[in-house]
């Protein structure tokens, strides 16, 4: 599903590249925690497998889209094939929970139909069936994190990518959207999961990629964050 | 591509820039009535030119001794320069006013005025009247091949007096051209500056639209449609200010030298006829601008 092959990441303001030389493969259906100190490449990672920038060298298939290759007018249909959650879970303030889904939707240009059927569908899913009209201010973190999810997920994406999605959250409630990424794991999506939060790595006992110094220096089918860290 | 979505994006965008709005659109107004009022001054130019073209005469006067002798231009003198005027191929026509004729038409001009009483029929000249064929060279050579000839007191090129009123004209489509333009360069950075502000205030939602895979399309037409929607709101209060201006200001102020036929009245039709040059050259304009502003400093 997600194929780096050697990628060089150089950006002009520092002579260390951010990725050196890194070949990751994950699988269709896999759930990848991508750890390692800040500064380590893992944004980097993820920059790339959205076409937010590309590889110095090397390349990166996503499905069967050769990333670093695709023409500028292709991307919008590789980032549409990515999900995308982050630490500040980037909800519009000025529109309720079900506008902030639904506004995913009507920018690749779903009808209205579609629409009014899968958004409440996908806010069950997510645990904030009742909750469609509340403004994300209204919702405490954990809420919010949900609805970025919930539009993250609700064009069913081949991946979807977290990028410290539980960084701003408490323990419990970092647990319970753990839970909700499996459970969008378990529906066959490929999930990748940046992340320093060593008690989700070691509990979830799923693949762990660490990167240190832009390269790859673990990669384990069933690993914890790391001994003695 | 979801028309309800971008009106919706569109209106929230001029809604919410609501002052910059306004500043846009009057801004532009003002240009696009300038652009208008130069074009209607160059149309009333053209038909001007085309009144006059048909009535302007160089005028031969022939010297007082001809003048009196013959009557109906058929001695020699009058005779050979009519002649030579009529083998030019610069020249139309040829026609002959002699004085009593001459004093017939002052009589009617200044009928009523005590001018009129003072003139005698001796103390005008007999005229050669010329209508030129080439407006452009004609004059010239008349005025060249009749200079010194024997029996002409003076020749009067009309077009001499006409080409003030020309003048006037054309310097009025020269300056509101210029400050039309003047104005169009402060249209143009606001409508710049406002697509930039505009789509700075909605980072958020073009990163969210950016990250799930709209088309750029979706992402840069709102702000397009924003800039195009003020330049034609501008274009169409300039183009009520036009009508405006001609109802209640250029009407009366023309409508003494247009009702004696010196200049051609400023049409209805005319307003109408620039209105929606104005409308694309607003809408062009715009487009163009927030194109080029999306293209070079916002990054979507």
């Amino acid at each position: 599903m997600i194929r780096l092959e050697r990628v060089t990441k150089t950006y002009k303001t520092s002579s260390r590249p951010a990725l050196d030389r890194v070949s990751v493969n994950v699988e269709k259906g896999e759930f990848v925690f991508l750890i390692g100190p800040s500064g380590s490449g893992k944004s980097t990672f993820l920059r790339l497998l959205l076409r937010e920038d590309v590889p110095t060298r090397g390349s990166i298939f996503v499905s069967d889209m050769d990333v670093a290759k695709l023409p500028r007018r292709r991307v919008p249909k590789l980032r549409q094939r990515i999900g995308c959650v982050f630490q500040d879970f980037r909800l519009l303030p000025n529109k309720t929970v079900g506008e902030n889904v639904a506004f995913a939707l009507e920018v690749i240009g779903k009808s209205s139909g579609t629409i009014r059927k899968v958004v409440p569908e996908v806010l069950d899913l997510v645990g904030l069936g009742g909750k469609a009209e509340r403004l994300p201010h209204e919702l405490s973190g954990g809420e919010q994190q949900r609805v970025a999810i919930a539009r993250a997920f609700v064009n069913r994406p081949l991946v979807l990518l977290a990028d410290e999605p539980t960084g701003n959250l408490d323990p419990d409630t970092s647990q319970d959207i753990m839970l909700l990424l499996e459970r969008i794991n378990r529906t066959g999506t490929t999930v990748v999961m940046a992340t320093h939060d060593h008690s989700i790595v070691d509990s979830m006992r799923r693949r762990v990629v660490e990167l240190d110094m832009g390269q790859v220096v673990r990669d384990e089918v069933r690993g914890v964050y790391g001994v003695g860290r | 591509m979801r028309a309800d979505f971008v009106t919706r994006e569109v209106f929230t965008g001029l809604r919410r820039n609501v002052t910059m709005t306004i500043a846009m659109v009057l801004t532009t107004a003002i240009s696009l009535g300038l652009v208008g009022t130069g074009l209607l001054a160059v149309r009333t130019i053209d038909r001007t030119e085309q009144l006059y073209s048909d009535r302007v005469e160089v005028q031969v006067a022939l010297t007082a001794d001809v003048s009196a002798a013959d009557t109906d231009c058929s001695q020699p003198v009058c005779q050979g320069l009519r002649t030579t005027l009529e083998n030019s191929p610069l020249v139309d026509s040829v026609r002959f006013e002699s004085q009593q004729q001459a004093y017939e038409r002052y009589l009617e001009l200044f009928e009523g005025q005590a001018l009129a009483d003072v003139v005698r029929p001796q103390s005008l000249p007999a005229t050669l009247r010329v209508r030129l064929a080439d407006q452009e060279a004609g004059s010239a050579a008349v005025v060249q091949a009749m200079t010194g000839q024997v029996g002409v007191r003076n020749i009067i090129d009309q077009r001499d007096v006409v080409a003030k009123l020309f003048d006037f004209l054309g310097g009025v489509r020269n300056v509101t051209f210029a400050l039309a333009l003047v104005q169009a360069v402060a249209a143009l950075l606001l409508i710049s500056n406002t697509v930039q502000v505009s789509a700075y205030t909605r980072r958020t939602e073009v990163g969210v639209m950016r990250l799930v895979g709209a088309t750029r399309w979706y992402t840069q037409l709102p702000f397009l449609i924003e800039a195009v929607v003020t330049g034609v709101v501008g274009a169409l209060i300039a183009s009520a200010g036009l009508l405006a201006g001609k109802f209640l200001f250029i009407d009366q102020l023309l409508s003494g030298i247009v009702s004696n036929g010196v200049v051609p009245p400023i049409e209805l039709s005319d307003v109408v006829w620039v209105s929606p040059i104005l409308v694309m050259i607003g809408a062009g304009v715009a487009a163009v601008t927030g194109y080029v502003t999306l293209r070079l400093y916002v990054r979507l």
